[in-house]
Order: C-alpha cells, then structure tokens, then sequence
C-alpha cells in the first residue's frame, strides 16, 4: 500500500526532555553499534507525543540513532501503526476489522464512525476531536467487535455501547476500558467453566483495564512524565550483566555511502579550495548518518574533534532596502527564518561568508545539527547574494509555497 | 476436561494476584535455579521427551529446535528471540498471558535462554499491545528487583537480561526473520533461509525464535516431568494448549484445554454450544485464519490436535484460534475478508504474493457479489496454487489456502450466487 508523508509539515519535531531520556534509555537495550534497533520504539514514542509521524519526526529519530533518514522514512512508512498524517485531538480511533470481528458486528461500528466521524478513514472530524480507520486483527478476537482507542482495547462493542463511547471521549469523561458488556477479560461470558478458584477475591478490573484506570493516559499525549524512567537491566554499576557475560556482538556490516553522497566527495577531493570552509565543518556535523555510524554508541566522541565555534557578525536589523528572503534557501522556513532574524541574519551575504567557526556557532544556536551543511546554505547563500538564482530558489517564487504563511 | 490442577496458566484470567508474589503462591519461580543446575542437557532432553510442538502455528518440537543451536560459543553471542507478534487472525492466546501470567513467560525465558547459551532475550510484541507491554515490563522490573533477572538471576549463577521490543502493526513481523529484521530496526521482510536464525539470525548471531506459549509452559513441563506433559493428547500431539473460540459461539473464550480433546466437547464444555444449535453450524476456521476452513458436519466429531486436522480434514491446528461460523453468515465474504487481509500485509518483496494476494481480493471480492463467470472459480484456484510455494516465506501459502478451503467446500454456494447473479440480470433485461 502506498503511503507517503503529510503534504503540510511542521517546521520542527524535538522530544519533550522526559520523553527524551525514555529514548535514551531504549537505546541501552541494544549492543553498541546496534541503536538502529530503537527506531521504532521511538517512532513510537514521537507519535505518542505528537498524534502523528512528521518528516521532522522521522529526521530527529534518525539523527538520534545515526541512521540515514530513507531507512527511518522505511520504516514508518512500512509499519502500517504509524500515522503519517494528523490525527484527531482526542484520538484517533482503530476498529478492528477482520474476519473474527466483521462476524461479530464490526461493519455496524465502521458505521457509527462513518456517521459521527467522518465519511471517509484517516480524516478527522469536523470538530477535528477524532479520526478513525479500520485496521487489520488487532488480536482480541473472543471479544469481538472491538476497538483501539489510543493506549486501550475497548472489547464485546455494540454499536449503542461504541457510540456512547464515542460520546463520553468527546465531552472528556472517563471511560474504562476493557469488555463493556460486564465480562471480566477473555473468560465465557456466562461464568468460568475453569480456574474458579480465585473468582471471588478478583480485582476490580483486568489486568489491562487497571492499568488504563490507574495511570489515565488511554488518549493522552505522552510527554514522559507519566511515569517514572526505570531501566533495571543496567545494573548499579553500570553494566548491562548479561551483555557483559556474553561474547560481543559482531558490528554490523558497514552501509554503502548513498550515490549523491559519493559523487559529492568524489567532488570535493577534485575541488578542495572551492568548498573548503564546508568540507572542515563535517567534523562538526554528527548527523551526517556516514560519519555517526561509525560512532553510533558514543555521540559525544565528536566533540573532541569539533571546532570551538565563533560568533558571527550579526546585525541588529535589515540594511536598507529591507532583509533578503532567506525562504529562498532550501533547507529554510518560516520558522527558520525568523529565528534567523533573531540571531541577526538578514542578508545572504552574511550567511555566505561564514567560517567553519561561525557555523557551528550558528548551528548550536538553531538546534538543526547539521543542517547548515546538509542543505548546503553558505553555497546557496554565495548564489544568491551574487544575484543568481538557485534551482530551489527558482521553484520557491513559482510555486508560492511560502505565501499562506509568510 | 483438563482438571485446574493440571492447567499451567492458572491465571489466564487475572483474577488471581498478577504480582510475582501471586505468581510465587501459585508454584512459578520455584525451584528455578535447581532446574538449571541439572544442565543444558537435561533440560533439552526433557523439552524433546515431553513432545512439545511449538505453539506458533507450524507445530515444530521445541526440544529439536533448542538443539540446532550451537553447544559452544565461535566468539558470537547467542539470542533467545520470543515471537509475540500476535497477529493471526482469531489468535488471542498469549495476550492472555503476558498480561495475566507474565511471570511463566519470564522463568521460561530464562530457563530456554539458559539452554541454549544464551545471555539474553528479547521478546518481541505486537505494537497494539501497550497495555500488555505496560504489564509485561511491570513483572519484569519486579524481577529484576527481586534479583531473578539480572546478574546470577534466581541464583542460578547465569547472567541474563530480558528485553521487551515492539512492531508497529506488521502481521509479517510474526515470521521469524521478518521478526528478526524488525528487531534490527528495518522493514519487516523476511530473509532468504538458509542460512536459518540458528546459524545466523539477530545481529548476525545464532538465534531461536520462539512462540510465547512455547518458552511460557517450560517452566511447569521441567518441574511436572516430561511424562506428565506427555501424558495429554494423543501420540505426538502431546500437553495442554490454549484454546481461543471465537465468531458465532454463545460464550467466546480463551481456555487451556488438552490437546486431541474432540471440538464438541471444547465448544459445549466452555463455550455454551454453537449459537442456534449444532444444525446451525456452517463452517469452522480450526486454527486461526491461514489455514483452510472445514464444512460444520465434519467438524462435530474433530480432534482438536496437529494430525487429526491436517491428516483428516486437510486444515491445520495452527494457533489452535478456533472462528466459528453459522449459517446466518456470508461465508464467501468472510473468506474475501481474509483475502483482503492478506493483500493489506504482504510486506511486498516477493511477486508472486504482492501482485497475487492483490489478484486474489479482487476476483474474490467480484465472487461475494455473484458477478463473475463460473470459470473463474477454477482460475482463482490455479492462481493460488502458483502462489503456494513461490514465495520466500509461508504468507503466499497463508493467503492461498483459506481459497482453496473455500472453494473445496463451499464451491456451490459460490455457483450459486453467480448464477443467481446472472439469472437476475437477464429477469431484469426481459422486464425492460
């Protein structure tokens, strides 16, 4: 199926602190050099926080785990649990709709979401509170129909009992999850036929349904905080024991440089002068996937070799004649640009005549590591400033890309 | 019926303690480290001598798959990988247990872990399953405090962590190198075999993947005695199995039962009969949604294990997920249901299965509408033979068979409708 990232992307993605240091620490579950394994548990988590998978998402995780940003872009386009484009306020609702469940009624709940929803799946409401779509067996097929709302599997539906559902999440009521026609989890409805035992001194609800109650996060988005960071498997002195009794696991197998990356080196050692003040920052660049692959497991060994950075001239406003549109850099946004401005960047020239110093200097500032080099701005910034035009550039003034939000 | 006393999940439905203190009342994580200490060798001989099939779906023995792991180390590490990708149509069995039981999954883990030189495991789980995961981490932080994880876990003098992981919705990522490159943090497609995940899997290093049922009865099976396991079921079909019956029962449930216990009996004991009778009885889907239906008549009197239904009725017991179909339902669009899953998560290397599963929807969707010719029918069919077989992985097979059982069996019903179909049609150009 073909899937494809949102026309409208937001400017930037960076994980809440809390959510930050929950990445972090899945990357411990993992031998050194293996990190790549975390992208989805941290896609995850950025749709957790955010409701959908945004490019930028998918550039920071990628960044993160030093991978090159196609195979994150594979993989969230792959795993069909990724929301590539946004989703409804309060949430985003998955009936299952499988053979299992589609006996059992699921078409009537489709139905209700048709109807109170929207006609057609992935679009969110008029209200813009929800957004729903049918999803494939979500494995609780002796409760059917049933639904996934945010964290929580809501079982035994009714088309009366769903849309009361519906409803309740609307007007921001508690609602428990779980079976809602009175059956307890997976046992016969009209009384257990086994393990009687224990049916009297029960708890109040499932093991899943108490976990939804008890931490009220069924449709939240997760910030981190929610519950205490715990990574029991790095021991109190550090060491991960069964990692450490094992033998090491071998490095994985070194990726081939993607073609526009080695026609651009090949570039570079036939014309060392001409991009030199680009070529030295690579050491500051870490997210060049290449170079961090290498160095997945220590992130911060690139800071030995980085250059001290240097502040820039700035101005403190435009010069006569008014700031250049600094849009017209691929690589640059509204966003971008206005924090640009902040720093005192208004003119091309300024942003062409910075040194490796002055870049890391900016690229700290901007939070964008690695950008700079990336899009190549001080070479776009020299085109310009000089009066010529660039392709982007070019394409930039036609398609008006920029005009509903400048 | 299975007495309680012989059930190993004595918590399948949470309604006793789901702590480790709980677990511990009910005679989990006792004695573990004696187990280990009777070496790799016994516990593999054991696990053989019990006769336990894997609980996955292809029913391969557990013991045998241990032992194809290396003994000694070549300077790699060894994974233990644990399958709870739960995606099969009609399964909900080990949902069950990692919620409510999770603490017979642990001990297993570490015990198969141990088995086979393996100093961790990562257990792999759906991405629906976040209330599942929440529990399952929950009973393993509480392993680790309680020193029965970690480093000498249980005592046993083994250093052992467990991992949780997690997919995103990919039913291919229950194939074990589709599982195994997800865990790697790519796209869910399976690996060419060989080389198998024993020689080379996760990270390049030996790896056996297992279902969590399977890793989750070793425990109970080495103390209880490999007789005892052995002494359920028929001749190679041995032990307890969970049951998951859903569709048109009057009481859907998980439940553990024996193995080779007779369907009628597991739907009438636990289940409250079919719904509107036996006679009411259409059809039944034995083991979850890739393996061919079976026509009611014949099932009353089924066996419930491996041979019977492969052997007899040319199904499968598959994850023993049991779909139960009366004669209210349209059974050609439940079959086109499964087709349509089937085209939705083809993880699209191979072409046979991208293009065919694809093909399959589409003749199968014109079928539940009575508009095709009768000739179609045989097309349909050969079509899905030359995707059975063509494919890397079991998924081309998965999506041929529940066709072929359609058509095996319930080929009138779809005569029918095409003719019906066409009769209507030329009712309709008369009145004109």
């Amino acid at each position: 199926m073909l899937r494809r990232l949102h026309s409208e992307q937001p400017d930037s993605f960076a994980f809440t602190p809390a959510n930050l240091a929950w990445a972090e620490a899945q990357m411990t579950k993992y031998p050194e050099g293996r990190q790549a394994s975390a992208v989805i548990p941290l896609l995850w988590r950025a749709q957790e926080q955010d409701g959908w998978i945004s490019k930028p998402a998918i550039e920071y995780v990628a960044d993160m785990l030093g991978m090159a940003y196609i195979r994150v872009l594979e993989v969230a386009s792959f795993y069909f649990m990724f929301q590539l484009q946004p989703t409804g306020s309060v949430a985003h609702i998955q009936v299952c709709g499988t053979t299992s469940c589609m006996i059992c009624g699921a078409e009537d709940l489709i139905a209700v979401c048709k109807d109170k929803i929207s006609p057609k799946a992935h679009t969110i409401s008029e209200d813009g509170k929800f957004s729903w779509e049918e999803v494939e067996c979500l494995g609780s097929c002796t409760n059917a129909p049933m639904a996934q709302i945010g964290k929580d599997y809501y079982e035994d539906l009714t088309a009366a009992s769903f849309t009361k559902l519906l409803d309740d999440l609307a007007a921001g009521k508690d609602v428990v999850p779980g079976p809602q026609n009175g059956r307890y989890a997976a046992e016969p409805k009209s009384g257990l036929t086994s393990l009687t035992e224990y049916e009297a001194g029960k708890p109040q609800y499932n093991a899943s349904a108490e976990l939804a109650t008890e931490l009220g996060d069924g449709v939240k988005r997760i910030q981190g905080d929610e519950v205490p960071l715990l990574t029991p498997w790095v021991g109190k002195d550090g060491v991960v024991a069964g990692r450490a009794a094992a033998e090491p696991t071998p490095a994985a197998p070194e990726r081939p440089k993607p073609a526009a990356k080695q026609a651009e080196a090949a570039k570079k050692e036939a014309a060392p002068k001409k991009k030199a003040p680009v070529k030295k920052s690579d050491a500051a660049t870490p997210a060049q996937p290449e170079a961090a692959a290498a160095k997945v497991t220590e992130p911060e060994a690139d800071a030995a070799e980085a250059v001290e950075e240097k502040a820039p001239e700035t101005l403190t406003t435009a010069r006569e004649g008014g700031a250049d549109d600094l849009k017209l850099l691929k690589g640059v946004g509204p966003k971008l640009e206005q924090t640009l401005n902040e720093l005192g960047f208004f003119h091309f020239d300024q942003i062409a005549k910075w040194t490796e110093a002055e870049v890391v200097w900016v690229d700290a500032r901007l939070k964008f590591k690695g950008r700079i080099e990336r899009d190549g701005w001080i070479e776009q910034a020299k085109q310009l400033a000089a009066g010529e035009e660039t392709e982007f550039a070019k394409s930039a003034k036609t398609d008006g890309r920029y005009k509903d939000k400048s | 019926m299975l007495k309680d006393q012989d059930r190993i999940f004595t918590n399948l439905y949470g309604m006793h303690e789901r702590t480790l203190a709980g677990a511990q009342k009910r005679g989990h994580w006792d004695g573990t480290a004696g187990l280990i200490e009777k070496g790799r060798d016994w516990i593999i001989q054991t696990m053989k001598d019990s006769g336990l099939r894997g609980r996955g779906g292809a029913g391969f023995p557990t013991g045998l798959k241990w032992s194809f792991m290396p003994k000694e180390s070549d300077g790699r590490p060894a994974y233990l990988v644990i399958n709870a990708d739960e995606s099969e149509p009609g399964t909900c069995k080990d949902r069950e247990i990692m919620r409510h039981d999770p603490h017979t999954l642990i001990e297993g883990a570490l015990i198969a872990s141990f088995a086979m030189n393996a100093h961790t495991c990562y257990i792999y789980l759906r991405g629906e399953y976040i209330r599942e995961r929440e529990a399952l981490q929950a009973a393993i932080d509480e392993c680790y405090d309680k020193g029965l994880l970690g480093k000498d876990a249980a005592g046993s003098g083994w250093d052992f962590d467990v991992f949780l992981h997690h997919g995103a919705g990919a039913y291919i990522c229950g194939e074990e190198t589709a599982l195994i490159e997800s865990l790697e943090g790519k796209k869910g497609m399976p690996r060419m075999k060989p080389p198998f995940p024993a020689g080379a899997g996760l990270y390049g290093c030996p790896t056996t993947v297992n279902n969590v049922e399977s890793i989750a009865v070793v425990p109970t099976i080495l103390r209880r005695g490999a007789e005892w396991f052995a002494g359920f079921g028929r001749q190679n079909n041995a032990g307890t199995k969970l049951f998951a019956i859903s569709g048109h029962v009057n009481n859907p449930c998980v439940v553990e039962e024996a193995m080779s216990i007779s369907f009628e009996e597991l739907i009438e004991k636990h289940c409250g009969g079919i719904r509107g009778g036996w006679d009411n009885l259409l059809a039944v889907i034995p083991g979850g949604s890739s393996v061919p239906c079976v026509r009611g008549e014949k099932m009353k009197d089924a066996i419930m294990d491996f041979d019977y239904l492969r052997g007899e009725l040319g199904s499968g017991l598959g994850t023993a997920a049991v779909i139960v179909m009366d004669k209210q339902t349209d059974i050609v669009k439940a079959i086109w249901r499964l087709s349509k899953f089937y085209k939705h998560e083809s993880c699209g290397q191979c072409t046979p299965c991208r293009e065919g599963t694809g093909w399959m929807m589409r003749v199968m969707d014109r079928l539940v509408r009575g508009e095709a010719e009768l000739e179609e029918i045989d097309m349909l069919w050969d079509v899905t033979k030359q995707v059975e077989g063509h494919t890397i992985c079991a998924l081309g097979d998965a999506a041929a068979w529940p066709i072929q059982g359609l058509i095996r069996n319930f080929r009138e019903e779809i005569e029918d409708r095409i003719k019906a179909q066409k009769t209507g049609r030329r009712g309709a150009l008369a009145a004109e």
